[in-house]
């Protein structure tokens, strides 16, 4: 799974421009479903055919990024953020367009108090001298993302948009292993999780699905004076009780402990108090949607490097399995 | 143009209450159009069958308006109200306002500057502190006159001033309105679904509804919107400029436009020789946000007139920007086939 997560962490992909990342999970997963659509806003739908119940598993190809609003006359790059970028993030941190141009994040340097510094008063620079130069490279509407590359370090592994190509490289892995079930099973790579969990409603909605899990990036609390948190990376996956957006249907949540202890699958508990996920759309559509979350267990988050365990993300895919190949009673 | 664009904008439709603007709207779209209904939310829908059909095309502009609604009257016959929609207390202050269907005067009092401590002088009035003086003496002198919920919208008068330029309340989006009105004069290869939607000021409410029940293949959202290119602005902070063209949205807080809209756009505009601008910043939203997820999702791009100081009882824009903008959106659904 470490190559399929590296090649998808170097994918460029932020919200709203999906393109390549989707063409990348379409090579990777076409093999191993019956059928793959791409919907009205760009939401990859690949489904493995089955009689029982509709699945709808779902885990964002989007990832966040910088877009250019506006080239100075030096040919420096103003920026607005697309989806949950930070100041103290982004301070000289290294990003790359689509295209590959490569640029650095920095901000005006007569700011003397880094609490003074807002989004509005950074820049790209990608090297160039002035206005004409940058014009020939970028325009706006163009959008960068983080450039921190793929490492690994002890089991773990650390990148930008670990959130949530993590979650998509789960469900890969799970379409690649799972045999047989007795379920229809809705592999979804969802668009703009990140600006508002906007591609999870319209496929959703198109899919009407019996239960919705959603798989996605958490924080933890198992750093330095870190706030407080249950969840500790590297002690399974997280199976969600509630975030913003969501209280887990607790028939989905007692399925997922159920499935994980039989599995016998480690697994922790997750409250997360700010930030949602796909689920949060997929349980509020139609008539409701039984749903939940699996969630990775992840530091760092929305920055260049994200780091995740290893062993989480094989316990993620034991575990989705084991839901997928079992009966699910309602 | 004056002349409609006078009754369009200084007729009241505040979030909520836009049964004055509709009824002129319908008035003017009802030759152009081949059907015209009022959904149950009480969007404005105009229907005009396509030359080859096939494809329905959404166009939008929402008719309702920034404005206050009151929500008691004190015992000194002064009225509180509540804001609809985004306001900025500072700009309500010493203006005139006409509430209710009856069109009474009212006007939003401040204490005068001989009697404010100097502390008072720097600090923000909120609109909590404000208040409505309609000449009464008393609650019963006021209450023959108000009801509670009444709403009030800004007493200002339409004027074309300087080059070209006008100067109204309610620009957002009556402009968009107009351009409706100028593009229905045309039939398309496409049918198209022309809608003056109810309720954006208060969180895109009306267009929702209305595409869910269109289901159209796109939908094109006409705006008007924010433009700061006045003295003391840093450049990159400027939003869109007067005068420069329609605006083109990539992305605001609501939606991320339709690349493939988007392209057209651009291209349409280069070809038919319209100046246009990308809008530098990604505040603020519009109907696109409520449209591009209705359902299994439906493709949206936004056009935008800049307007200056918009959400207040005064704002400017430049009639060239209208114009172009008008002949962009009726060069894109011709092209649309």
């Amino acid at each position: 799974m470490k190559e399929l997560l590296k090649k998808l962490v170097l994918c460029y992909g932020p919200a709203g421009n999906e393109e390549v990342i989707r063409d990348c999970i379409i090579e990777e997963i076409k093999d191993f479903v019956d059928d793959i659509k791409v919907d009205v806003l760009g939401n990859l739908i690949a489904v493995k055919r089955g009689v029982g119940k509709k699945v709808m598993l779902a885990a964002h190809m989007d990832q966040i990024g910088f877009m250019v609003t506006h080239i100075d006359e030096k040919g420096f790059i103003r920026f607005s953020r697309v989806g949950g970028i930070f100041v103290q993030n982004s301070i000289n941190s290294k990003v790359v367009f689509r295209d590959g141009l490569v640029g650095v994040v920095s901000y005006e340097s007569e700011i003397e108090d880094i609490k003074d510094i807002k989004l509005d008063k950074m820049y790209i620079d990608v090297g160039t001298n002035n206005r004409e130069e940058t014009e020939k490279l970028v325009k706006i509407g163009d959008v960068a993302v983080y450039s921190s590359g793929f490492a690994e370090s002890n089991g773990r592994y650390i990148a930008q948009a670990m959130d949530d190509r993590a979650g998509c490289a789960l469900l890969i892995e799970t379409a690649k292993r799972l045999k047989s079930s007795p379920h229809e099973v809705y592999f979804v790579f969802t668009v703009q999780e990140e600006l508002g969990v906007r591609g999870a409603k319209t496929s959703a909605y198109a899919l009407d699905p019996h239960i919705g899990i959603a798989i996605d990036v958490t924080l933890t609390g198992d750093t330095p004076k870190s706030k407080l948190m249950a969840v500790k990376m590297g002690a399974g996956p997280a199976i969600k009780v509630k975030d913003v957006l969501i209280m887990a249907h607790p028939k989905v949540k007692e399925l997922m402990i159920t499935r994980a202890r039989e599995a016998g699958v480690p697994y922790q508990m997750e409250i997360l108090e700010a930030g949602g996920t796909d689920a949060g759309a997929i349980h509020l559509t139609r008539k409701g949607i039984p749903s939940g979350v699996l969630s990775i267990p992840t530091r760092y988050v929305h920055s260049d490097c994200e780091m995740i365990d290893s062993g989480d993300m094989e316990n993620g895919v034991k575990l989705l399995l084991k839901i997928l190949e079992e009966e699910i009673e309602f | 143009m004056d002349e409609l664009l006078k009754r369009l904008t200084e007729a009241h439709g505040v979030s909520g209450d836009e049964g004055e603007i509709r009824e002129i709207l319908k008035q003017e779209v009802t030759n152009l159009a081949d059907e015209v209904s009022i959904d149950r939310m009480g969007n404005l829908i105009a229907f005009k069958k396509g030359t080859k059909g096939g494809k329905k095309l959404m166009i939008c502009a929402h008719m309702d308006e920034v404005g206050l609604i009151i929500h008691t009257i004190a015992e000194n016959g002064t009225l509180k109200f509540s804001t609809v929609g985004s306001i900025d207390s500072r700009v309500l202050i010493s203006k005139k306002v006409k509430i209710g269907k009856k069109k009474h005067t009212g006007i939003l009092g401040l204490k005068a500057i001989h009697l404010q401590e100097p502390d008072e002088r720097k600090t923000l009035v909120k609109s909590k502190q404000l208040y409505i003086d309609i000449g009464a003496r008393s609650k019963d002198e006021a209450s023959k006159l108000i009801s509670l919920g009444d709403y009030a919208a800004f007493d200002t008068e339409y004027l074309a001033f300087g080059q070209n330029r006008i100067k109204a309340k309610a620009l957002d989006d009556r402009l968009g309105c107009s351009i409706l009105l100028d593009v229905l004069k045309n039939r398309y290869p496409y049918d198209i679904y022309a809608c003056f939607t109810v309720q954006e000021e208060v969180g895109l409410r009306g267009a929702g509804a209305a595409a869910f029940n269109i289901k159209p293949s796109m939908a094109l959202i006409i705006e008007g919107t924010t433009c700061s290119d006045v003295p003391g602005v840093d450049e990159h902070m400027r939003s869109t400029r007067l005068g420069k063209g329609p605006a083109i949205t990539v992305m605001d807080a609501t939606s991320y436009s339709n690349k493939e809209m988007v392209n057209r756009l651009v291209e349409t505009a280069i070809k038919e020789n319209i100046p246009y601008q990308m809008k530098e910043s990604v505040t603020g939203g519009n109907d696109a946000g409520a449209i591009h997820i209705s359902g299994e999702g439906i493709k949206t791009a936004v056009v935008s007139v800049p307007c200056r100081y918009i959400h207040s009882p005064n704002s400017v824009a430049d009639m060239n920007d209208y114009y172009s903008t008008s002949r962009l959106v009726e060069a894109f659904l011709k092209g649309c086939e």
